[in-house]
């Protein structure tokens, strides 16, 4: 079960997460119905963007069909569409967009002006210009635009981060809730020697559960891992120990594993996808949400991983980031052992 | 109805005496409501931008003034070359290289054309993709400015032009916490519904009460009713407060039937609870019921859209999002909410969630033994 969790989750949110926006259903009304706007709509139906759902005949039909879960869009296209744009050289398209997501509605509508754009240029091509300034875009890292080199590295940290908490967490309450912790605490064994017992199988798992979601990540998801794979190793055995004294202070200040596990769960699963910066960006967040993200662990994982698999750097690149993990790990631990011992006094 | 009477007030009384539990379920949902969404702006803005300019002429200025200018970048460094401005990229200061090559001006003058360069961090592929398409906007606005400084343009423009307007219904302003309130507060719900049911019951397993309710002549189905109420009223009371939240904060007010969104969101409790009660029906100990649950909510949450668009998902991907009760639960509640769809559209919701909530609760009621 904890070896099958992560390989069901990086190869289902490999493949189905990403932002980018494609096959949006859309409904089409075509008053003029002319040879020109079939053309249109034809060009619109093969991009890999839309998808015409349904044409639609009158406009008291927009309202419900923007209404219902499908239509993304909505395109209406004027009475004599070919006429206006032969005789007048001029028409105008207009575009209905569902904007409760306004990320998708923006993209959608840039979509279609791509293609109304090109199907202008295809039917009337203009002359050259005098006086162009040409444009040579580099898409940087990552020049097919794929999804996954953003969700790949994010899922990763989410994974460790909830998996490493959780079972620390619930494995060191469960012994205080049976009582089996008294038995420890009386016996001659020095505190840091039982954390430490706790935590190394924990980091040994952790580990081959990083083996396996580089490796399909590697071979299945084609997310390249360009920087020095020791490296990589080395980063997530400290972010495991980060999530390990994480865990540790959740068991230390909670008495029954319900609670623990809510606190792991509940109250870490959210913050931890939206916060770390994979989903969103942080440089859009307000002020306030910005410095709560830096006490994110899982953030500045995500940034290592992202450089070290995709851009390649070194250690050179990361000491900022690295070191931040190691001050949360020895401040993490300072407190947990700290309560450790006051429940002995 | 008298043994369920009181199994529900034992219910009552344990949730409400653990006050730990009752402060996570009630203050962390009020909490999480009130700053993620502030977190969910895709939009790209701020775009941080090093400039190269190796022309340092008065069309080069004008083009760096523009950019400079637009409400979409942030001109961070000015470099000297392409591999300083590459070091900016890598330690993701800046997110784009503009580079304007010696002779723009000159070039663009006499040979009448020239050429910039645009380098984009494209690992947000959808970041990548605006940032270069926006500098390519501006950088052809200026283009045009340009030509028109130097000819003289007819009025009437000979060239055929398709015009498009836009319009953006249901958010005009495009605002992304109106999006995402509602999304999460499905999750909270789902959260609330699936985790509590599942450890509650577990705990009894684990700590053996449930022997001794097995040894009395409780009916079955009046301990799992008795487990399922108090969540249920739970998770309403729950949704009241969400709703009552996100008009403070949010100012949002349901758009749609009020009556509609409580019908479901209760017939969805169900649905979610009948999936508690069953992971509590296959597993001993709490560890176990907490990994069982955790790993269905992380995939049901992430594949819902409410993050990512599921129209974008590879088929089998999107199959899997229809199977997700979650999907249909943020579906809903942005239909209801933020569009005000008429309650007709949502019957379909309505039905899949129902055959959810018959077939998850038949399985959990079957599978629950009062024998080991």
């Amino acid at each position: 079960m904890l070896f099958g969790m992560p390989i069901v989750w990086i190869i289902l949110f490999g493949f189905a997460l990403t932002t980018e926006v494609k096959e949006s259903k859309i409904a089409v009304l075509d008053h003029s119905k002319d040879e020109m706007t079939q053309q249109l709509l034809q060009q619109i139906e093969a991009s890999k963007y839309f998808m015409i759902d349904r044409l639609i005949d009158s406009p008291s039909e927009i309202e419900s069909a923007l209404e219902g879960r499908r239509i993304k869009m909505v395109m209406i296209l004027p009475k004599d569409f070919q006429y206006q744009l032969n005789h007048q050289n001029t028409t105008q398209i207009e575009l209905i967009t569902d904007a409760t997501d306004p990320n998708l509605a923006n993209t959608v509508v840039n979509y279609a002006n791509q293609i109304i754009r090109d199907f202008q240029e295809r039917n009337y091509p203009q002359q050259e210009l005098p006086m162009t300034i040409n444009i040579e875009s580099r898409m940087l890292y990552n020049p097919q635009l794929v999804g996954a080199y953003m969700f790949v590295p994010g899922v990763i940290a989410l994974i460790l981060m909830l998996i490493c908490t959780m079972m620390t967490s619930v494995a060191l309450v469960r012994e205080k809730e049976l009582g089996t912790m008294e038995v420890i605490l009386v016996s001659p064994l020095k505190k840091i020697m039982f954390i430490v017992s706790k935590a190394i199988p924990y980091l040994f798992l952790s580990l081959i559960i990083v083996a396996m979601i580089l490796s399909l990540s590697y071979f299945v998801l084609d997310v390249p891992i360009k920087g020095s794979l020791i490296f990589l190793f080395l980063e997530s055995a400290l972010f495991i120990f980060t999530c390990l004294s994480l865990g540790l202070l959740i068991s230390s200040v909670t008495n029954s594993q319900q609670v623990a596990m809510l606190i792991s769960l509940m109250a870490l699963m959210l913050p931890t996808i939206m916060l770390s910066g994979f989903m969103f960006p942080i440089e859009n967040m307000p002020r306030l949400l910005q410095v709560i993200s830096n006490v994110v662990p899982a953030r500045w994982f995500f940034t290592i991983i992202k450089s070290i698999m995709i851009k390649g750097m070194g250690i050179a690149d990361l000491l900022k980031e690295t070191a931040i993990l190691i001050g949360f790990t020895i401040v993490l631990m300072a407190i947990s052992i700290g309560k450790f011992k006051e429940r002995l006094a | 109805m008298r043994t369920l009477s009181f199994l529900l007030q034992k219910e009552f009384k344990q949730i409400f005496r653990d006050p730990a539990i009752l402060r996570l379920i009630f203050i962390m949902p009020i909490i999480q409501l009130l700053l993620l969404p502030w977190a969910a702006d895709y939009e790209i803005k701020n775009i941080d931008v090093a400039i190269v300019d190796l022309d340092r002429s008065v069309y080069s200025q004008r083009l760096i003034d523009k950019i400079q200018y637009s409400s979409y970048f942030k001109l961070q460094v000015f470099e000297l070359s392409y591999k300083d401005a590459m070091a900016y990229i890598e330690d993701e200061t800046v997110d784009l290289i503009l580079e304007i090559p010696k002779d723009f001006e000159r070039d663009l003058t006499r040979e009448d054309a020239s050429t910039v360069f645009i380098a984009v961090n494209a690992i947000n592929g959808t970041m990548g993709n605006l940032g270069a398409a926006y500098a390519g906007q501006i950088i052809r606005r200026l283009n045009q400015n340009i030509r028109m400084e130097w000819f003289q343009m007819p009025r009437f423009s000979p060239i055929k032009q398709i015009s498009v307007t836009e319009r953006h219904w249901f958010n005009p302003t495009m605002n992304y916490q109106v999006f995402m309130v509602p999304g999460i507060l499905a999750i909270l719900l789902t959260m609330v519904g699936g985790f509590l049911t599942s450890l509650n019951i577990v705990k009894e397993k684990e700590i053996g009460t449930i022997e001794q309710i097995n040894v009395t002549p409780i009916k079955k189905h009046h301990f799992i009713l008795g487990k399922l109420i108090p969540f249920w009223v739970l998770g309403l009371f729950m949704l009241t407060i969400g709703l009552i939240i996100s008009f403070i904060a949010y100012g949002i007010i349901p758009a749609g039937s009020i009556l509609m969104l409580y019908g479901f969101s209760a017939l969805y409790l169900l649905a979610v609870m009948g999936l508690g009660l069953f992971i509590s029906t296959i597993t001993e100990t709490q560890q176990q019921a907490l990994l069982v649950s955790f790993f269905f909510m992380l995939i049901a949450i992430l594949l819902s859209g409410l993050y990512t668009p599921i129209d974008s998902m590879p088929r089998w991907a999107q199959w899997i999002a229809m199977g997700n009760p979650v999907t249909y639960m943020v579906e809903v509640m942005r239909m209801l909410v933020l569009k005000g769809s008429a309650s007709y559209h949502v019957y379909f919701h309505m039905g899949v969630v129902f055959i959810f909530a018959l077939i998850l609760n038949s399985l959990a009621v079957w599978n629950y033994r009062k024998s080991s």
